[in-house]
Order: structure tokens, then sequence, then C-alpha cells
């Protein structure tokens, strides 16, 4: 397993730094294996190849004149389609913005652009980042590496696929309720949320704005440390964005010892509904966990019963506002319909048939949720179920250094199969949701394969602003995993395209 | 006793600027309906006492100077526009004719 | 649309008793917008102060104007409000061509002012004080054009929205309901108006100009039968673009109100549109579910928490109150309450105040500017902030009849050049040619002249009948073309008459 397709992306900087290869060279080795492989799995809506061979050669000059911005300056990165890109159509996977060419580059992508990494391209997202599987895009769902007939995830399908299957070393995307963390638990790849505010979010298209948080995707715990270095900070564009550093990730993954550690097993996300096979690697990563000096202790989380009801209040509520922008009128899709139509009707003909049916039952459940009369008992009480979980994490984090959990209830399911039924697939989230309502950090590290030879992900969440520590424990798990496995996980995948 | 009527989704989504099938209509309701009866709970799960949380890090007092920065250009504003005029947003007409 | 039947206004006020309410609304004279930095300036082509932000843009973020909220809070306290120490702001969601986000981010039940009072004196000398419920921030809409029907929505072909103006920060002042105003509910409402114009003109915070929309009044009428305990429903009149009109539009709708009332009829509440034009009020677009706002806390927003520190800083900076200010003008100018009320309610104060401060005497700047100026004003049928003359052209016009080069029928010729645009004073009386002759020996050969033809007048001079040299400084003068000083005139036709 040699291949150069296969190495870390700190390893793949470091071969650059050294003239091992150039940036080019990567950049087309990535361009061209995706554009084989994605017919596969349709991780990628566009492949950028002028541009990002215009970038490689940008970034290899600048790595011929001694200078090299970031740690991966020169290794090419794909990105979600909700991060607006100058060149490249940026459609959140939604036809109504199909043809949309943004004015300006999200915040995190000029960091890209700055850090010298050439964008291979954009990838595939269930529409407006809503749904767990990439079903819901409207431009055909992803496929999962490691069985086609799988979704990878959502609602970052295409990065997980992306990284996952080799098409591209790295890449960034976006987690809302667990749309980095699922699709890298079913996987079997690493994605990370980091605090809230720790990532600017202009330029996200925004789905829940008290929510969002952009995310590394990628295939080792180091190269999500080294990415969100160079995404993260603050940006005066955005308001909620931190004021300060959180410090060097890639620092804190250096330690990667956990003895004294100790890790506080939610209770309530550690029992029924989770498959058998995902509990049983879960307990065992326990062990590992025991055996290698860390400290074991059950947190009692009561009000995480309530967590996915109070998310699927706040998320339709915001989401149905931060979509009102799209309306035919300064940019995106405009349907006319037959006769002399007002301009309501346009825009309400326009929204008819550029939103998916997740996107409109979303909107409308939002809408419910914020009118008159129902605001108190809906949105008012899940704002308020908000408090009530972070006040339990408060307390189980005065008892834990991090806590843990299985990422996902169950592995890789197949497609359609729970699409007739929203709650169902509403699960998926369980155990990502609570981090996003809180606003603290949360990683998935692959944890083993569980039903149907499938990966399975461990979570590791970790206070509001100390994304460190939670880098130094999964760096720390991760090796007690490659230690047992004598390899990374990915590395047990089926070889794509191979058959 | 439903919570969300066939009447309650059109009347949403008239608010939300989307059209809907009869069809959809009734496939939404049902829909929302579970949705609905299953997020409810959340009501039983806080008191009037209990503090709102819409800031999940506390923050305050964000501000910009008042500074002039530069604009897009007319083209560049009108780049996306389905349609225009005169250097404006051209939309159908805002009410129907009498 | 034919007009509705009006009761008289006395038997109108005799039978019911009024009830009014005002919103104004004040644009900031802030260099940038509210949420994003594009210019607050007037006049541009047509989207050409726009960005992301105010255009709505997919990924878009807003960052608070500071300077915006330094205002806002010093609106509050010359309200005498209380600021708040904490407040939000809310996202007002409805749909709307010239809304780029369809929702106004604005405040909700967290305005930055509540509670507070100001005084108001009215013509009769009497001094109401109007409570202020609370004035917060917001962001204006861009600017819609109906093209086809006349320019008006109904009937019109399409619209074009410029969005040079949304995001434009605004003031919202809205008042307690006002009752006891009686006969005098018209001029108090405008009043009121010029009062706010007043104290943000003073504080440098809006340009006020009504004519400019910089300040916009919506003006809430109801009436109810006396000795009813109930409050009678409302009527809301926009489109009310001077004080004039906001008087006459509070005095209409009491007139047709009571006209409805006293014929059994009941008053729909609804919006209603002031034409100044015809000065009727017409019914506007019947309020469905527009008002179903769905109100939430701004997520992309942080809260506003002024410190005492910084708001007494404001206080600090506040300039003398309208009340005080106008106490003091009066004594300094020695004018009398009627003289001193002339200008005041003329809406000049500021420019006579002005003109003073640059020298020329308090009842010269009066006349001038009450006087011919406010003429002109009202012949063309303009404001006269319309008008190309500023106090200091009516101070350098004194100067020059004080010292002899004009006279009064000289400077209002002089006036006329300088308002038509030929230039400054000096700048017209050299084009023109206007100045008073002081060369004695032409004014002599003149008076020589005027003499000789009429005899007559020259033998009842000489018998010491002064009175009668006023056909020969007639004379005098015309031959002058108006240009001597008519006393020096009338000396000299003494001196030669007698010689």
């Amino acid at each position: 397993m040699n291949e150069l397709y296969r190495k870390p992306a700190s390893e793949l900087a470091q071969m650059l730094r050294n003239g091992e290869v150039s940036s080019v060279e990567l950049t087309k080795l990535f361009l061209d294996r995706s554009e084989k492989l994605n017919p596969l799995t349709n991780s990628y809506l566009v492949i950028n190849r002028e541009s990002a061979l215009e970038q490689a050669a940008n970034a290899d000059q600048m790595i011929a004149a001694g200078n090299t911005p970031s740690a991966l300056t020169g290794v090419p990165i794909a990105v979600k389609d909700n991060l607006t890109t100058t060149d490249a159509i940026t459609t959140a996977g939604s036809k109504i913005l199909e043809n949309y060419l943004p004015q300006y580059d999200s915040t995190v992508v000029s960091k890209l652009r700055a850090a010298g990494m050439p964008i291979l391209g954009k990838t595939n997202l269930d529409e407006f980042a809503m749904g767990s599987s990439t079903e819901f895009s409207a431009f055909g769902p992803s496929k999962n590496p490691w069985d086609l007939e799988r979704i990878p995830g959502g609602s970052g399908g295409g990065s997980s696929s992306a990284v996952s299957g080799f098409l591209a070393p790295i890449a960034v995307g976006s987690d809302t309720g667990g749309s980095i963390r699922f699709p890298a638990a079913v996987t079997g790849s690493v994605g990370a949320k980091p605090t809230y505010g720790a990532v600017s979010r202009y330029g996200l298209i925004a789905l829940a704005s008290s929510l969002d948080q952009v995310g590394p995707v990628t295939n080792d715990v180091n190269d999500a440390a080294l990415l969100q270095d160079i995404i993260a900070g603050h940006d005066p564009m955005d308001s909620t964005s931190l004021p300060e550093s959180l410090g060097q990730m890639a620092e804190f993954a250096k330690n990667n010892d956990v003895k004294g550690l100790r890790v506080g097993v939610i209770k309530q996300l550690a029992s029924d509904g989770f498959h058998p096979g995902v509990k049983a690697r879960f307990d065992e990563s326990i062990q590992l966990l025991t055996d290698a000096g860390a400290q074991i202790v059950e947190v009692d989380c009561p009000s995480f019963e309530y967590a996915v009801s109070a998310y699927y209040l706040i998320l339709p509520a915001e989401a149905s506002s931060n979509l009102a922008r799209f309306d035919s009128v300064r940019f995106g899709k405009r349907v006319l319909p037959e006769g002399n139509p007002t301009i309501e009707r346009v825009m309400a003909a326009t929204r008819e048939a550029g939103f998916g049916p997740e996107v409109k039952r979303r909107i409308i459940l939002g809408t419910y949720a914020l009118s008159s009369g129902y605001y108190d008992a809906y949105y008012g009480s899940a704002q308020k179920v908000r408090t009530l979980i972070q006040q339990d994490f408060e307390k189980a984090f005065a008892a834990a250094d991090v806590l843990i959990s299985p990422t996902a209830p169950t592995t890789a399911f197949k497609f359609g199969e729970k699409l007739d039924d929203p709650l169902a697939m509403y699960l998926n989230d369980i155990a990502t949701i609570p981090a996003n309502l809180a606003g603290i950090p949360g990683i998935s590290v692959p944890n083993g394969l569980a039903e149907n030879d499938l990966p399975s992900g461990l979570q590791i969440l970790a206070p509001a602003m100390k994304d460190g520590l939670m880098y130094s424990a999964a760096a720390g798990i991760e090796k007690l995993h490659t230690d047992k496995w004598g390899k990374r996980m990915i590395d047990f995948a089926p070889e794509l395209g191979v058959n | 006793m439903s919570e969300i009527t066939p009447e309650n989704v059109r009347h949403l989504a008239s608010l939300a600027r989307i059209l809907v099938t009869e069809e959809e209509v009734e496939k939404l309701a049902k829909e929302l309906d579970v949705i609905v009866e299953s997020v409810a709970q959340v009501k039983s799960a806080v008191s009037e006492d209990t503090v709102a949380t819409s800031h999940p890090i506390p923050m305050a007092n964000v501000y910009r100077e008042d500074e002039v920065k530069p604009s897009l250009s007319q083209s560049q504003a009108l780049s996306n526009a389905p349609d225009q005029a005169d250097g404006k947003f051209k939309v159908n007409a805002i009410l129907d004719e009498e | 649309m034919a007009k509705a039947e009006l009761m008289d206004f006395d038997k109108a006020i005799e039978k019911f008793e009024v009830v009014i309410g005002l919103e104004v609304h004040v644009e900031l004279n802030t260099k940038t917008k509210m949420f994003c930095g594009c210019a607050n300036v007037f006049g541009n082509e047509p989207n050409t102060n726009v960005c992301p932000v105010c255009l709505g843009l997919p990924g878009a973020l807003p960052v608070v104007n500071g300077k915006a909220v330094e205002s806002s809070i010093a609106i509050g306290l010359a309200l005498n409000c209380s600021i708040a120490k904490d407040g939000r702001f809310a996202r007002k969601n409805y749909f709307y061509p010239d809304l780029s986000k369809n929702f106004q981010t604005s405040q909700y039940d967290e305005p930055i002012a509540y509670e507070g009072e100001l005084d108001v004196p009215v013509a009769s000398g009497k001094v109401f004080t109007v409570g202020i419920e609370r004035a917060h921030m917001e962001e204006d809409a861009g600017k819609l054009t109906h093209v086809g029907g006349a320019g008006r929505i109904q009937g019109a072909e399409y619209s074009l929205v410029d969005f040079n103006r949304a995001g434009v920060p605004l003031v919202e002042i809205v008042t307690k309901p006002i009752f006891g105003a009686e006969a005098e509910a018209p001029e108090l409402a405008s009043a009121y108006v010029r009062q706010i114009r007043e104290i943000v003109r003073a504080m440098d915070v809006s340009d006020a100009r009504m004519e400019r929309g910089n300040v916009r009044c919506d003006a809430n009428v109801s009436l109810r039968p006396r000795g009813q305990e109930k409050l009678g429903t409302r009527t809301e009149t926009k489109n009310v673009n001077s004080l004039r009109s906001v008087e006459n539009a509070v005095r209409y709708e009491i007139q047709r109100q009571a006209a409805i009332l006293e014929s059994g009829g009941t008053i729909t509440q609804e919006t209603r549109h002031w034409h100044e034009d015809k000065k009727y009020t017409s019914a506007g677009r019947p309020k469905s579910d527009a008002d179903d706002y769905r109100y939430f806390p701004e997520p992309d927003l942080v809260p506003v928490q002024p410190t005492d520190d910084e708001i007494e800083k404001i206080r600090a900076l506040l300039p003398e109150n309208p009340a005080s200010r106008r106490a003091r003008l009066q004594s300094d100018w020695g004018m009398s309450d009627n003289e001193f009320r002339d200008i005041v309610n003329s809406d000049l104060l500021d420019e006579v105040d002005a003109t003073v401060s640059l020298g020329a005497s308090p009842q010269a700047s009066k006349k001038w500017w009450t006087g011919e100026i406010a003429r002109i004003a009202n012949v063309e049928g303009k404001e006269f902030t319309e008008l190309a003359v500023t106090p200091s052209d009516v101070a350098e016009l004194e100067k020059m009849i004080e010292s002899g080069k004009l006279n009064d029928r000289l400077a209002r010729e002089a006036l006329a050049g300088v308002i038509a645009g030929e230039g400054s004073v000096s700048e017209v009386m050299n084009s023109r040619g206007l100045e008073v002759v002081s060369d004695d020996g032409a004014l002599t050969a003149a008076v020589d002249k005027a003499l000789a033809e009429q005899p007559d007048v020259l033998e009842k001079i000489k018998a010491g009948k002064e009175q009668a040299a006023g056909a020969i400084i007639g004379a005098v003068m015309k031959e002058m073309r108006g240009q001597a000083d008519a006393a020096r005139v009338r000396e000299l036709i003494l001196e030669r008459a007698k010689a």
C-alpha cells in the first residue's frame, strides 16, 4: 500500500517540501483518479481541472522560492459545495443554485488559497446540507467506497467518499448536526467539528446559523489537526467568530498518551438503539483505553433524550429563514409560470421547482415552529433545551476530560432504506447532535468494522474551546487502534475501481 | 387529533412562498404531523424559569468601524440576476392586476 | 378614486376623542450601512453601493456598525429613555422583492432604548409630554420602482429594484398612544416630528431631510366616542413626506373616521396611503399573513451590551436639548414669543441661528429667512432646503446692506440671482452689475436732471414742502436703475433744491 495517493496529507506535504514530488504532479494524480472514479462514487459535483493545476503551479513556485505559507502547501484538497468559490459553480446540492457562480470566496476557501492548497473541485452534499445520507442531493447520491450500494453518510457524503476513496487526500466539510462526523464514521475516516466560532462561516451557505461549523475531513487525526490550524481563526466578517485562537491543534495532536486521561462514557449514548456490532467495537475501545491507563467514568446526561427533538425544531426554524433569500430576484433559478404571474407567484413556483422534498419539509416545519402562537411551545422550548444540554455537559466535564460515544447507532445502510421514514433518518444523528446544540467540539475516529463488515466510528467530545484536548485524545485512540490493527482502518477498505 | 392539518400546510406554504399541489399538502400534513408529535416533547422538558440559549458560545459587543469598504461593481452585483434593466434587478409586478 | 366623506373638523373633535400614535423612522448618517461596509450615500448609480451582505447573497453574514449603535443610544438618551444593558437583534421574516434576505434584521422585544418622553410645544404655547414606548435599530430595504401603471404599484407591468439603500441604518421611534390632544392633535403630530428632526440634526446623527426620506413618519389615528372606555380601531397612514403632510394626514383621518362612525359604520384596521397632491388617504393593501413575522433572535449577531461608562460618555456629548436651546436663543435675540414662534414654525431655527453666528443681526436674519426666502420657496413649490441659498449667503447679503453697497431692493435681486444658481452674493453683484452707486457726482447729475424736469416739484421743495422730494427720489432711482441709496438721494435733492 505504498501508492502515493494513500499517503497522509502531512507526508505529502513533507515530500513536496523535500522536492520529491511537485504539486502539479500530485494534483494531476488526484485529478486523474477523481475523473476516473467519480462515476463510481459521485463524490464531486464539479472537478476543476484547469484551475486546480494553475493553483498547483503557483504552489510549486512558492515552494521553489522556499516559501511555504502553511504546513500543507501544495497538497490538493476537495471542498464541500456549500462553501462559495469564485472559480466554480456553487450549488449547495440544490437545483435552485445549479448555475450559480459566486462573486466572492468564502473565508475558508480564501485561507486554503493563501495556504497554497490547490482546490480539486466541489463535493456533493444533501441539498443545503439537510440530510445524513446524501440521498437528498439534487444531483444524485454519493456512494460509499466500502460498498457502492450504501450511503457514505451525509450531508457531507461527497467529501467523505472522496477522502475514503482517495480521490482527494484531504477535504473540508461542514457539520450542523453530524454532517462531518457521521460520514466519517460510516466510511472509516476522520471528521472533526471544531468549537462553534473557531472557523469562519462567512461564505458557508447557511443552514442553521447557530449550529453550523466548518471542519476537516481526512484519513488521519494529524491531518485533521493540521487542516484545522489552516482554516481556523478570527474573521471580522463573521460576528460569531471566536476572538482568540484556540492554539495549534497539530501541537496538541503530538501528545497521544492517554495515561491518566479521564474519559467519560455518556450513559444515554451507549445503550439501546445502537447496533450490537457498533456497541461491541465501542466496548472494545473502552477496554483498550483502560489498558492504556485512561480512567473511565460513566456520565449521565438526561437532557440528551430531548436533543434530537430540540434540533429538529431549531434547525428547520433557522433554515426556513436562511433559505428565504432564494427567491429568483437577485440570483439562482427563476421559474416563470404561464400567463402574467405576480412576483409572489414567481417566487413560489421557483421555490417549488428548485427545492427538494426534504428541504420543503423542513422549511414548512420551521415556519410552523416560529409562527405566532406556536413559538413558545416549539422554538422557544427547544432553545431552552439547549441550556439544559449545556448544563449536562458542564457537569459531565467536571468529572471527565473528554467524553466518548459511538458516533452513530449503525454502520452504513443501503440506499432507500430510510427514505420513507424521516424520523428514522433523523436518528442517525442522535449522538452527534448534542455537540452542535452546545457548541462544543467533536471528532469521529475509525473504530473497527461492525455490521456487514462496515466501518463504525468513535466520537470524542471536549469542552468548548478545548479542541486541542479533543485532538490529543483522538490521536491517542488512533494510535491504540493502529497499534492493534497494524495499519489504519482505511487501509482495510477495498480498492476502488479494481473490479 | 392531528396537530398539523392540510389547511395549516397550505397556510404555511404560502407564508414560506412555496407552491404546493394538493397531493403534496396531504403528504406533508401527514409527515409533519408525525414529526411534530415527536418533537413536541420539548415542551415538557423545560419550565418557565429555564433560560433560552440562542448563542452556544457567549459573546457580546462585536462591532466594526464605520469605515467604507469597497463595494461590488454594478455588473458584479447583477452578474447572477435572472433579469435586469437599467442597472436594476427586474421582477414581475407585485400586485395582481385589478 | 372617489374621495371619502369628511365630517367638519371641529364637529369631529366635539363628538369624538382622538388618540394618535406616531412611528418615526430616522435614517442615520453613518458613513457605512448597518451591517456591512458599503457607503451610506444618496444618489449613486443603482446597485453600486452593494456587497454580498446587503445583497443577501448565499453565505454572507452581518457585522454591526458600532457608530450606528452609538447614534441609537444617543437618540434614546435625547428622548429620556432607559438604555437596554443587554439586547439582541431579531429577524422579522416576510417576503418582498426589496428585501434582499426576505427578512429584516431589526429588534423585537429587546429595543436599545425604551420608556422615555419628550416635551413638545405647540403654537398655542401649550406643551404636551409625549410618551416614548421605544426606539430600536433596524435596516432599510432597497428601493422599488414600478414601471407601467403611472409609476404606482397598481397596474404596473414590472418592477425594478435598486439595493443601494438596502442595509442603511434606521432607528424606529414609537410613541405611546397620545391622549388629550383634542383639536391640537394634527398640530401636535407635526410638532413632534419637527422636534425629532431638530434633535437628530443637533446631534448630527441624521441629515433629517424629510423630502429625502431621512425622516419618515407613519401616523396612527383612532377615534372613540366621548365617554367610551374602549379604544377605537386605528388606521396607520404612510407616505407622509413632510411636516405639513403629517398635520394634514392626521386631520384628514380624524374627519374621515368621524364621518364613518357617525353614520353607523366601522373603521377597517388597515394601512392607508397619504396623497399630498390631492390631500386624502386611500386604503392600502389589507394586511393578511404579513402580520405573522415569526420574530426570533438573530443567530448571526451577538448581544449588544453597552456599559454604564459607554452610555455616560454618549450622554456627555449630547447637545443642548431643543427646549433649552430655544429659550436661550429667544432671549439672546431679544425676540417676542410671536416673532420667535414664526421662526420655529417655519422650521428655520437652524438657518437663522447659523446666519446670526456669521454676523448678521437676528432681526435681519429672521427677515430674510422667514420673509423673502420662504416666499420664494413657496412660489417655486420647494422646501427651503432645496433652494441654493445658505446662511453664509444671507450673512453676506446683510454685510453688503450694512456697508451701503446694497439697498433692500438690490439685495432682493442679488438673492434671486444666488437662488438661481448664478453664484455667491458678490459674484451675482458683479455679473448683474448690482451695486449702490455712491459716487455723488453721478447722483448729483441725476438729481439735477430730475429737478430740471419737474420744475413745479422744485418750487414746492423750495417753498418748504420737503415731502414733495418723494417724486424726485422716484425719478432719480429710476434713472439710476435702483442702484442708489434713497436716503442720500433725498439729502442731495434737498441740498440742490435749496441751493
